[in-house]
């Protein structure tokens, strides 16, 4: 499932996906904001079922890049597709997305917050739909705190709202911007191996975007490393770390290494 | 509240838990304290000559005419007509503009289209309207109504569409990637945003159609508190007019309360 060894540029071995596409696939994606090139001619393909994290300093183009494959931003050059179709032709339909900010309804407790992701043709007041809503606040750690609106909860948990609202979505790709970066060292660990979990369990792609480098090698199977502005891909870190993973694994500290060093700290 | 701190801290704070929330609750009574010193006031000025009495009575001459006023009847027919026409004119301009106010927010050909209008109709005085609606509709409640839904109209279309048109960019993404579809991004996202905004405008519109109310009743009405205000005059019976002032200070207070405590209870995030 995880092509381990590709360069970042190969379109895959197309070995679980029939029609031959990458789950995703970027190629020399140029945005602009103005004058502002945030990114360019970046190159990405991640295989179906990958978990593939990008790092990279500030301002380097990581979030614009998950913008781009969520359909969020309409005009860009070169190309991006999700299962073979662009982006703009529909393509970001099967992409979830986690926001950076936790960007929950006010007004609307926990649940409802939550049921927004469910998918469209499910009807969110079903008790299956109300269940798995429970489930997924349970998974996030929040239970008790189903009828509690956004204001009354602390940045951390807002955070985890927004998180199980994108599993609820069950997208075949999951974009994840730095999903995890306002909780606890211990929640953090936590909802990282629950990540993992639903990651396992679905066989879904996942596109995480982080700043923290032991996060990055801990979960993913290639670590893509951004640099510089503009953004570019600097160097892909292949993960060779069997899972499930020891945070202390020796592959795993040549991989951070090797990733802190490709960004030149 | 109080019984929680009582068991987390000691005797003294437990004695300030159970004081606080009393203290609190009857602040608003510190309201009252200088409007109560202004009728004292404005008493021993009318009672001391300062005023002469035909020109401002004495506080206890007005309430002594209003309860002459409502034993025999009379009163209530002016205060009920006044209601009636705020309550249908408030109605009917709330409507109107909550329609106006989602097409224009949500639509920016028709924000285009009708803003400017709107914007430069806000801003002619009431009195300005009355003539023209009385050419228009008679001196029957339809023209008085229509006034007070112009009133009532404004606060609620410039509000609720600005409202709309502002709700956050970061939500209607969150509406885009989850693939909400246009009508549950509506009804998940967009109206609940506004509103907070639509009971801003509501407030306001309550507001303005008291004020509309006694522009329609003073020209042209035989029955209202307006009716009441101007025949004060015509009688030289100043308390009368002091008398149907405090009426309306006191409906439009009650009434402004009345959809400030909605607001509160709707807007509880």
């Amino acid at each position: 499932m995880s092509s381990t060894g590709e360069e970042v540029d190969a379109a895959g071995d197309g070995g679980s996906d029939p029609t031959g596409d990458p789950a995703l696939a970027v190629r020399g994606l140029t945005k602009r904001y103005g004058d502002t090139v945030a990114l360019d001619e970046v190159d990405l393909a991640v295989d179906d079922g990958e978990f593939v994290a990008v790092v990279g300093p500030s301002g380097c183009g990581k979030s614009t890049l998950l913008r781009v494959l969520s359909g969020l931003e309409e005009r860009f050059e070169g190309r991006a597709a999700v299962d073979g179709v662009d982006v703009r032709d529909g393509g970001s339909d099967a992409v979830g997305m986690v926001f950076q900010e936790p960007r929950l309804l006010a007004w609307a407790d926990v649940r409802a917050n939550v049921a927004v992701g469910l998918p469209t043709d499910v009807d969110p007041d079903a008790p299956a739909a109300r269940d798995r809503v429970d489930d997924l606040i349970e998974t996030v750690g929040l239970d008790g705190f189903a009828e509690s609106r956004p204001g009354q909860l602390s940045g951390g948990m807002a955070q985890r709202v927004s998180l199980a609202r994108g599993l609820a979505y069950e997208p075949e790709v999951l974009l994840l911007d730095e999903p995890f970066s306002a909780l606890d060292q211990l929640t953090k660990y936590e909802q990282q191996d629950n990540l993992l979990d639903v990651w396992r369990e679905r066989g879904a792609t996942v596109a995480l975007v982080t700043h923290d480098v032991e996060e990055a090698a801990y979960l993913a199977d290639r670590v893509v490393v951004l640099g510089g502005q503009p953004g570019t891909v600097e160097t892909v870190v292949d993960i060779e770390a069997e899972r499930p993973r020891d945070r202390t694994d020796e592959a795993l500290l040549a991989a951070r290494r090797e990733i802190t060093d490709a960004l030149g700290v | 509240m109080a019984t929680t701190r009582e068991t987390e801290s000691g005797d003294v704070g437990a004695a300030l838990a159970a004081a606080l929330p009393d203290a609190d609750r009857f602040r608003w009574l510190l309201g009252l304290v200088v409007p109560a010193l202004l009728v004292v006031v404005w008493h021993l000025l009318v009672a001391t000559g300062v005023f002469a009495a035909h020109q401002l009575p004495q506080p206890l001459r007005v309430v002594e005419t209003l309860y002459g006023m409502a034993a025999t009847g009379e009163l209530w027919g002016h205060i009920a007509i006044t209601l009636q026409r705020v309550f249908f004119g408030t109605l009917l301009g709330v409507s109107v503009g909550i329609v106006l106010g989602t097409i224009t927010g949500l639509y920016g050909l028709a924000q285009d289209l009708l803003d400017p209008l709107f914007q430069s109709l806000k801003n002619i005085p009431s009195l300005a309207w009355v003539p023209l609606f009385l050419l228009w509709f008679g001196i029957g409640e339809g023209a008085k109504v229509l006034l007070i839904a112009v009133g009532a109209f404004f606060p609620v279309y410039l509000n609720l569409s600005t409202g709309i048109g502002n709700v956050s960019e970061d939500l209607l993404e969150v509406a885009e990637v989850y693939d909400l579809g246009r009508i549950e991004s509506l009804r998940r996202v967009v109206f609940p945003a506004a509103v907070p905004s639509l009971l801003v405008g509501i407030r306001g519109g309550v507001g303005l159609a008291w004020m509309f109310v006694v522009a329609a009743e003073l020209i042209a009405a035989s029955q209202g508190i307006g009716f009441l205000l101007s025949d004060g005059r015509v009688l030289a019976r100043p308390d009368i007019i002091v008398g149907s002032i405090l009426l309306f200070a006191f409906f439009g207070n009650l009434s402004d309360l009345a959809v400030k405590e909605v607001e509160q209870r709707v807007v509880d995030w």
